[in-house]
């Protein structure tokens, strides 16, 4: 029973090893020349403590909405490839169908220029 | 493993359309000019193509129930009838509203492709068999309704509109959900037809039964959100006067009919044992919004507004049909009620189309027909017009011959025989409150002076012709109610 576990406890060792053992590692071995902004905390894009209620560009909205629609097809996808084999013509088929749906939208957004910055 | 091929036919209509919304978002985008003519004509065309489609369906399965893809789709009549009903509705709305969206800027390729693809999602409801696809659908329109409504984003009132319908929608959506996960908690499947299935051989008082009611307590509300009944009407008379009319005009009509079938698939074909429990529910929201529906109508001065009010009233109305089928565990009367509703909410829906599609049509450059004033003396200015809304106004009040009266007659029948004596006295007495204000803009355009700055009308004719004939329709139907009746009832019977 207990010995079930052992691949666990191997790989809760080998997981800490791999987070740990880098970290260690560039400690020690790296050069140190900091400076304040190097030390200050690293946020995408916006000063790390300012207020919440501030004004951003709305284009963010749009390349991350636009990004969570066409990331989230890669999840249909994956498991669809997985039993492409088993599911046949049909699954294909309807794969390909949603996917021509989804090049609707997508030349949408192009055509629109939802794609550009400026 | 060969999956075996569920039948594609039965489900064109929904195909053909979705096909058509998808080219039309592309063919809007290669297209040029201002009016977009191109655009609207395609639209036309895919409305003509789907309705083209249901008929071929339903001369197909001529009209046996059908089921497809694994029991999560039906095709019977009622669905195909309504389906056929709900284009017609989108296409009028189409033709009437076309020079007031022009005039706005609104006539877009996104507005029309929205049209359709909310026109999708009430197919989807209508030949739901399971509560994920009628869930499915339900979203589906919705999110199309919500972005028509704020279509006109630089109009603070239409945001707002949107905002409230989007979170109150929203609120609606998690509640109909919740119930149906009750509802699967309790049968242990989410086909409709299995649910009822699962009903039927329930025991009485058993922990299940509980559930069950819990489950339909919340699906109730959301049912009722859709259709804007007291007390889940808060959103009613801001979107209907927020958005721009031609939006209203959509909104008012078509999505009833996908709201009925909503109520038909979920309480008569899944909950129809249950109906006992249901029916006290449906009688609370029905005297509730046929009371405050009228009354709060005599206060509007905005016309939208008043015939927000008057829908939530006739939402109170139709649900008496939907609530007398069942009489002490026996279903001889539930044909004759439930083809009463459907009657009922077909005729609201063609009075919805000619009573927004007049205000539409009133409307011209820079000005909006919205007010009561706005009507003042219309006979004057433009008698037919005021002729046709004179029917409109009779049938929505209930008035001989109007198609509005037999649809009345025809509920209250229904309740009668239900044995509801003091419901169909109640309905007749709010009835009565509402004819007040529908008579008074039958006052204001015959017996008032128009005002001065009244501006000259300047509708289309085609636009003209076909109100027209809506008009008139009513009338016809008032006189010789039987065929629509016999649909109804066809489509009632093969459920």
């Amino acid at each position: 029973m207990l010995a079930e576990y052992f691949p666990i406890l191997l790989f809760i060792l080998v997981g800490l090893a791999v987070g740990v053992i880098p970290v260690v590692l560039g400690a020690l071995l790296g050069p140190h020349r900091p400076d304040p902004e190097k030390n200050s905390p690293y946020e995408c894009g916006f000063e790390a403590f300012e207020d919440a209620r501030m004004k951003f560009d709305v284009r963010y909205y749009l390349v991350a909405i636009l990004f969570i629609l066409f990331d989230l097809e890669i999840a249909f996808l994956f498991p669809w490839a997985a039993v492409l084999g088993e599911i046949g013509l049909f699954g294909f088929v309807s794969m390909m169908v949603f996917l021509a749906i989804l090049v609707v939208g997508f030349v949408y957004e192009w055509k629109k220029g939802a794609l550009e910055w400026e | 493993m060969t999956t075996p091929l569920p039948d594609f036919a039965l489900a064109l209509p929904e195909i053909v359309l979705l096909a058509g919304a998808c080219a039309l978002l592309i063919f809007d985008l290669f297209a040029r000019g201002e009016r977009r003519e191109g655009s609207v004509r395609f639209a036309g065309l895919v409305l003509l193509a789907t309705a083209a489609a249901t008929l071929f369906v339903l001369l197909g399965t001529g009209g046996a129930l059908a089921y497809t893809f694994n029991g999560l789709y039906v095709a019977d009549v009622m669905a195909l009838l309504l389906k056929l009903g709900a284009t017609l509705a989108v296409a009028l709305a189409l033709a009437y509203s076309r020079r007031y969206l022009h005039d706005r800027g609104l006539l877009k390729g996104e507005l029309l492709a929205l049209l359709l693809f909310a026109l999708l999602g009430m197919m989807v409801m209508m030949s739901a068999n399971s509560l994920l696809t009628l869930y499915l659908g339900l979203e589906l329109l919705s999110l199309c309704l919500y972005s028509l409504v704020a279509l006109n984003r630089d109009s603070p009132v239409s945001t707002e509109a949107a905002m409230k319908y989007f979170v109150l929608g929203a609120l609606a959506s998690g509640l109909l959900l919740y119930g149906m996960s009750m509802i699967y908690g309790a049968t242990g499947t989410l086909t409709i037809t299995e649910v009822a299935r699962q009903v039927a051989n329930l025991q009485a008082n058993s922990a299940q039964h509980g559930f069950l009611v819990f489950g339909v307590v919340f699906l109730i509300a959301g049912l009722a959100f859709k259709l804007g009944v007291v007390p889940f009407h808060m959103w009613i008379p801001d979107v209907y006067q927020g958005a721009p009319t031609a939006v209203t005009l959509v909104i008012g009509t078509a999505p009833k009919l996908a709201a009925f079938a909503m109520a038909v698939r979920l309480l008569v074909n899944g909950l129809l044992d249950l109906a006992a429990d249901w029916q006290q529910m449906l009688v609370i929201l029905s005297v509730l919004s046929m009371a405050i529906g009228n009354i709060t109508a005599i206060a509007q001065t905005n016309v939208k507004r008043m015939l927000a009010y008057s829908t939530i009233a006739h939402m109170g109305f139709m649900l008496l049909g939907l609530l007398s089928g069942v009489v002490g565990g026996n279903w001889l009367n539930a044909a004759e009620a439930y083809a009463a509703a459907m009657f009922y909410t077909v005729v609201y829906v063609l009075m919805s189309l000619g009573a927004f599609g007049m205000l539409v049509h009133l409307s011209g450059k820079g000005f909006e027909c919205e007010r009561l004033e706005d009507l003042k003396g219309l006979n004057r200015r433009s008698p037919w017009q005021a002729f046709i809304m004179l029917l409109l106004m009779f049938s929505l009040a209930g008035v001989p011959p109007t198609a509005g009266f037999y649809a009345k007659l025809s509920v209250l029948s229904a309740t009668v025989a239900a044995g509801q004596i003091w419901l169909a006295v109640v309905a007749v007495l709010l009835s009565l409150v509402g004819a007040f204000y529908y008579l008074r803009v039958v006052k204001l355009m015959y017996f008032d002076d128009p005002a001065e700055t009244a501006p000259a009308l300047e509708g289309e004719r085609d636009a003209r012709v076909l109100l027209s004939a809506n008009g008139l329709a009513l009338l016809v139907i008032g006189i010789v109610p039987q065929p629509l009746m016999g649909l109804c009832f066809v489509a009632i019977k093969s459920l």
